[in-house]
């Protein structure tokens, strides 16, 4: 293997992106891959074989929504029969309880849940379907399984001030991991994002309550936070670094360094179904491009954390300075900084609105594809 | 939290070690990866429900039997309840039944 190259250590699996959510921050791309290219039952078995040879030890089920593949039960049991852990994010419909049992015998090591809120009303204003319900029943269904159980709120402006009993939630399941992520302005995010982003205050409360709950519940539970990195100092190491970690495979078969590479013009991927996993991790164009510090400006080039954060988010700089290879321009060493702190000022000024009807512009909301 | 010596540590649901032919090994859990090796893999391979803290302890202290026992088990004890705030671990009580209820 070349010396460069490291081993990657998780394989992000988009199933499909069928999915009877319509989130208005979903991260995947705008241009939806079709049914029809779905890679097959066999095709993503041989990824998963492919993939724990390289020394991968974790598949990450996604989407769209996973649950939509009819041979979700087979594919959980064909990555655990490869050697790999295998982890299901979800937003649990459509699901019943046997199916649940079905997947679990078949090998599921890990069930995240996912929330748009702590209340029915703002789970679907956000998905735009009814959805709370059911999730609330799955997870009375997990107590009896024996798989770790994680529940994933995904927080922004609209149900920050929920987090107490987004808390109150979890800690009455039998989750043992719960992730508070703020959504990422990617995707159906950007085109929502003015009515996504949190005010600082709302962030510092957050922190707050989150930093409080961390300590109470040490040994019982554990907390995750991801912070809007529009309000932090350095970015985040997106990815853990370009083609250093992890790999996304579409559901047609595209392999992906990350969720919006699409968005950087110039970039081909390339299938599975034409080359080996192994030859396009290692020498595929698309993942040696952002590789190493080669490709890096300065502010970054002379940077003592060019190791720690890789320069940031490629696609983040793409669409907020529109030069993929700039520094990400979240960080407050970049000469584009500004730009970023224009939206956090503008949004400053925007009321915390209470109803969805005061929300303006409207919701844009994910399609779904044909 | 320190480990009650009479309680038998077992790995929670979700968490698991690698295949015994894959190298490294590593314990597997939710959004997070372990590297063991010597010591640490010897702990997480008795975490099985089945030994109590203190047999792992005894056991361990065989194996490494130039160390000083006392360093052996505070070092054993720090790992589980490392291992215990990661949410690795559940211990079955000194008298309930091994395979019991999960947590
Ligand atoms: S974010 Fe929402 S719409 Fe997008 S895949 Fe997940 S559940 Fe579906
Ligand atoms: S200048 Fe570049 S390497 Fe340095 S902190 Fe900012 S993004 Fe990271």
């Amino acid at each position: 293997m070349n010396s460069t190259v490291s081993t990657p250590l998780a394989l992000i699996a988009e199933l499909t992106h069928r999915c009877p959510l319509h989130c208005v921050y979903c991260s995947n791309p705008l241009e939806l891959n079709a049914r029809s290219n779905e890679l097959s039952t066999d095709a993503w078995r041989n990824v998963f074989t492919q993939a724990a040879e390289l020394g991968v030890l974790q598949a990450d089920f996604t989407g769209g929504e996973p649950l939509a593949r009819p041979d979700l039960v087979e594919l959980v049991s064909a990555a655990r029969g490869a050697g790999l852990y295998v982890n299901l994010i979800t937003s649990g419909l459509p699901l019943d309880e046997s199916r649940l049992e079905k997947l679990v015998a078949a090998g599921l090591d890990h069930f995240q849940l996912s929330f748009q809120g702590a209340r029915p009303e703002i789970a679907s204003e956000i998905s735009g379907t009814t959805t709370h319900a059911q999730k609330l029943r799955v997870l009375e269904w997990l107590r009896g399984h024996r798989v770790a159980v994680t529940l994933n709120f995904v927080i922004h402006r609209r149900n920050m001030d929920q987090l107490p009993e987004m808390l109150a939630i979890a800690e009455t399941s039998c989750a043992t991991r719960v992730e508070f992520a703020n959504v990422q302005y990617y995707g159906w995010a950007f085109a929502n994002r003015e009515n996504l982003l949190p005010t600082r205050e709302q962030l510092n409360s957050s922190l707050g309550i989150l930093k409080q709950a961390q300590e109470r519940l040490r040994g019982k539970m554990r907390i995750e936070y991801v912070v809007p990195d529009y309000y932090a100092k350095f970015p985040k190491a997106c990815m853990g670094g370009w083609g250093r970690k992890l790999m996304l495979v579409v559901p047609s078969g595209d392999v992906l360094p990350c969720h919006a590479a699409r968005v950087i013009p110039g970039l081909t991927f390339e299938n599975v179904q034409n080359r080996s996993l192994r030859q396009i991790w290692e020498s595929s164009a698309a993942f040696q491009k952002f590789r190493g510090q080669e490709w890096m400006q300065e502010p970054c080039r002379s940077c003592d954390r060019r190791e720690v954060d890789f320069g940031g988010c490629r696609c983040q700089a793409l669409l907020l300075v529109n030069d993929a290879a700039a520094t990400d321009p979240v960080c407050s060493l970049s000469p584009n900084r500004n730009k970023v702190d224009a939206v956090l000022t503008r949004v400053a000024d925007i009321p915390v609105t209470a109803t969805a009807a005061d929300v303006k512009p409207a919701w844009i909301y994910r399609s779904n594809p044909t | 939290m320190t480990p009650d010596l009479n309680s038998r540590p077992r790995l929670a649901p979700g968490c698991r070690l690698n295949d015994a032919k894959q190298q490294p090994r590593v314990l597997l859990m939710p959004e997070k990866a372990l590297r063991l090796m010597g010591p640490s893999l010897e702990i997480v391979e008795r975490c099985d429900g089945q030994h109590t803290v203190r047999q792992i302890i005894t056991e361990l202290q065989r194996i490494y039997d130039k160390a000083d026992p006392q360093k052996v088990e505070t070092d054993i004890l720090g790992y589980l309840s490392l291992l215990n705030d990661q949410r690795a671990l559940d211990f079955v009580d000194a008298d309930a039944s091994v395979g019991g209820s999960v947590a």
